[in-house]
């Protein structure tokens, strides 16, 4: 008796979906809920194109339900606000991000870290409280409780500025939470994808040392000449990891793919710190030792809560901090999807939502 | 053209050591050098055995120098001081940790964090700045750098004393400095041996609850009944282990055993802290998908420095936190190693140095 996506609520809506584990997206009518009292509708202009996007599609962590609408890097305007919505009017560019529901209840959520609620509700491939599916970014609206809103400061572009929405605040929150934001202080950053670039750029602008780890010599120069890091390391090469060993405070762990952490902590000084962001299939081998005798750490972290996103997006507001995109039509997601799989991209697809998306 | 161990330094000593990796100890005379300026000296009185002490006589991590004098829980009475001592008088209760001797002019030393110096140089096993080896504290006499000496209260018993110098440190300075050492927090305690018993005292002390987390049902009423812990988790137990999920902030691992620290990660609340204090030799598993769904952390952490070791003493002396040991005299040192490597201790053995070591042979 379940009503199909097209039914299932009163506004029509239109999208790109994966509709089985190949993660081949096309064209799908779906639907909306009424804009609550508590709601806003937004007309979706921008979406960025994140990793997690792609091992959803592809049902790399087995909790996929197909089909599935993915984007959690939404920027568009305002269209509609429910009677009790406070800090929004129609017009008003606003974001959204990986979340769009919690129990508002617990420690979490009463301590402004919603995205670590037991009931978590993601922005797509989640339940929500009425029982029917999220569908994400990749549409042309969608209707959004006020508190999972984002203001989207005027003078950050859109488009670039909509990875931030994912890419920025996992790296972001991490970096404020674990203390990696002394100025003068040497952080590493092991990956120069989406979020290692935002990274650096996060790194740079609270004064900190940075240094990109990477597998690819050819990113050495984009990673000093184009965004700024001081230096650069080759992860593959033994003689310079001996080098470096014991110089690094911080490093932020971006690599998806299973990696050996044990030479990133030898990397790591005293008290150093590592926290890892990547969500590999399978788990890492941790060498204990290091961690005891260099009393150091590893953790991990997952997006942010709202205030704490909100206070970003103000932050690269402020300092100018967008992301390096590649913005694309909606038909040509499924190539840049393959493209990502190789990590063709310098360094986030985005999609020109309202400006491609036709049904 | 280098010198035996009995005549590198001047004045002699006598201890037991152990002269190659099957960790059998015996007596053996050595030297200790002359009380510099800085220096104090005393006679040992007693000095703890520590597990660490088990894996470097039988050279489990590599870096043992035979022949070895183990001992890094070591305390005495002072007889001598160099010129330039303040900190103590001849005749105060003193003793010496894992470390004596660092650079002291980096930023570790400089914040009173010796241990983390690159250059920091251990009790036993390593080499001193004057180019000969530390000998520990299974021997009669000790001499070490005034920065480098801990003062005892007079009211505290030295014997159950002793294991504070490592044991102590070791589950005190993490407590401090991973923020888990306040009232409420729910901390758990893997492992029930020197630095976990240790580690239910010091996190009681604190105000907190403490669980110990056990794969033995025997040790259950020990924890409850005589070491004060408020609930015992048989971690072998599928149910107890899943009525906890999520109920812990922190979780102080004491086992050096290989393990799987999965079902501990689990048990932690979200931005919970799983602090590992033994040091397995290979690398365990570590599942990435919960550290980041919850926020939470693995770290490491190893004895501390001069002032938080100090501060610890304090501490200890003022809440009557000691060891529970058993004494034995220093000819049963190879039993009581045979012993502690299964586990057999409740939960530090200590020798009686002055009483059994003669002074000399």
């Amino acid at each position: 008796m379940a009503k199909s996506p097209e039914e299932e609520h009163p506004q029509k809506a239109f999208g790109w979906a994966a509709r089985d584990s190949s993660g081949v997206l096309s064209p799908f009518h779906f639907s909306r809920r009424e804009n609550g009292e508590e709601d806003v509708t937004i007309k979706i202009l921008y979406c960025g194109v994140c990793h997690s996007d792609l091992h959803i599609v592809k049902n790399d962590w087995g909790f996929t339900r197909f089909p599935v609408v993915p984007g959690h890097e939404i920027v568009g305007v305002v269209t509609k606000t429910g009677k009790n919505v406070k800090k929004f009017k129609v017009g008003d560019r606003v974001g959204v991000g990986v979340l769009v529901g919690s129990c508002k209840k617990c420690d979490s959520c009463q301590q402004d870290l919603e995205n670590y609620c037991p009931q978590v509700i993601f922005t797509y491939n989640s339940l929500y409280h009425d029982g029917t599916i999220t569908y994400g970014g990749y549409s042309d609206a969608v209707v959004v409780e006020e508190r999972y809103v984002l203001r989207f400061p005027d003078n950050l572009p859109p488009d670039a500025g909509a990875p931030l929405l994912c890419a920025g605040i996992t790296v972001y929150s991490p970096m404020k939470y674990y203390g990696m934001t002394e100025p003068g202080k040497h952080l590493g950053v092991a990956g120069l994808g989406g979020l290692g670039h935002v990274a650096v750029k996060f790194g740079k602008a609270f004064g900190l040392r940075v240094t990109v780890i990477s597998t690819s010599p050819k990113k050495e120069d984009e990673a000093i000449n184009r965004l700024g890091a001081d230096a650069f390391l080759v992860s593959s090469d033994p003689a310079k990891m001996k080098v470096a060993m014991g110089t690094m405070d911080y490093i932020i762990d971006t690599v998806s793919a299973v990696h050996a952490l044990a030479p990133l902590l030898g990397l790591l000084k005293l008290n150093g710190k590592l926290v890892t962001l990547g969500l590999p299939d399978k788990p890492l081998e941790l060498p204990i030792f290091p961690l005891v005798l260099g009393r150091k750490l590893v953790g991990g972290s997952d997006v942010g809560g709202m205030k704490e996103t909100q206070e970003m997006l103000d932050f690269c507001a402020e300092h100018g901090i967008t992301a390096d995109i590649e913005l694309i039509r909606m038909e040509n997601v499924n190539m840049a999807m393959e493209r990502l799989a190789k990590s063709d991209v310098r360094y986030r697809f985005v999609i020109d939502v309202a400006n491609s998306l036709s049904q | 053209m280098a010198k035996t161990p009995e005549e590198e330094h001047p004045i002699k000593a006598v201890g037991w050591a152990a002269r190659d990796s099957s960790g059998v100890l015996s007596p053996f005379k050595f030297s200790r050098r002359a009380t510099g300026e800085k220096d104090v000296r005393f006679r040992v009185l007693y000095c703890g055995i520590c597990h660490s002490d088990l894996h470097m006589v039988k050279n489990e991590w590599g870096t043992s120098i035979y022949p070895l004098v183990p001992g890094h829980e070591i305390v005495g009475e002072v007889t001598e001081l160099g010129s330039r001592v303040n900190k103590v008088k001849v005749g105060d209760k003193v003793g010496v940790g894992c470390v004596v001797g660092a650079c002291h002019s980096c930023e570790n030393c400089n914040n009173d964090l010796e241990v983390y110096c690159p250059k920091m140089i251990l009790s036993y096993g390593a080499c001193y700045y004057d180019g000969t080896v530390t000998y520990g504290g299974y021997s009669d006499t000790m001499v070490a750098d005034e920065r480098y000496i801990l003062r005892f209260p007079e009211n505290m018993p030295l014997d159950a004393a002793a294991p504070l110098l490592c044991a102590g440190i070791t589950v005190y300075s993490p407590l401090k400095y991973y923020g888990l050492a306040e009232p409420g927090k729910h901390i758990g305690v893997v492992g029930l041996g020197g630095l976990g018993h240790v580690g239910v005292k010091f996190a009681k002390a604190f105000g907190a609850k403490v669980t110990v987390i056990s794969t033995s049902s025997s040790k259950k009423d020990e924890a409850l009944e005589h070491l004060g812990a408020d609930s015992f988790l048989l971690s072998s137990n599928q149910e107890q282990l899943e009525a906890s999920l999520g109920t812990f902030d922190g979780i102080l691992d004491t086992v050096s055993a290989m393990h799987s620290i999965l079902p501990l990660i689990g048990l932690l609340k979200s931005h919970g802290k799983l602090v590992m204090l033994g040091a397995p030799e290979k690398p365990l598993e570590l599942p990435v998908f919960p550290l980041l769904m919850g926020r939470k952390m693995v770290a490491g952490s190893a004895t501390g420095g001069m002032k938080e070791i100090q501060e610890m003493i304090d501490f200890a002396a003022k809440h009557n936190i000691t060891a529970d040991i058993e004494v034995i005299p220093i000819d049963y040192v190879n039993k009581a190693m045979e012993r502690l490597a299964k586990g057999d201790v409740r939960y530090r053995f200590v020798i009686d140095i002055g009483n059994s070591l003669a002074s000399s042979n």
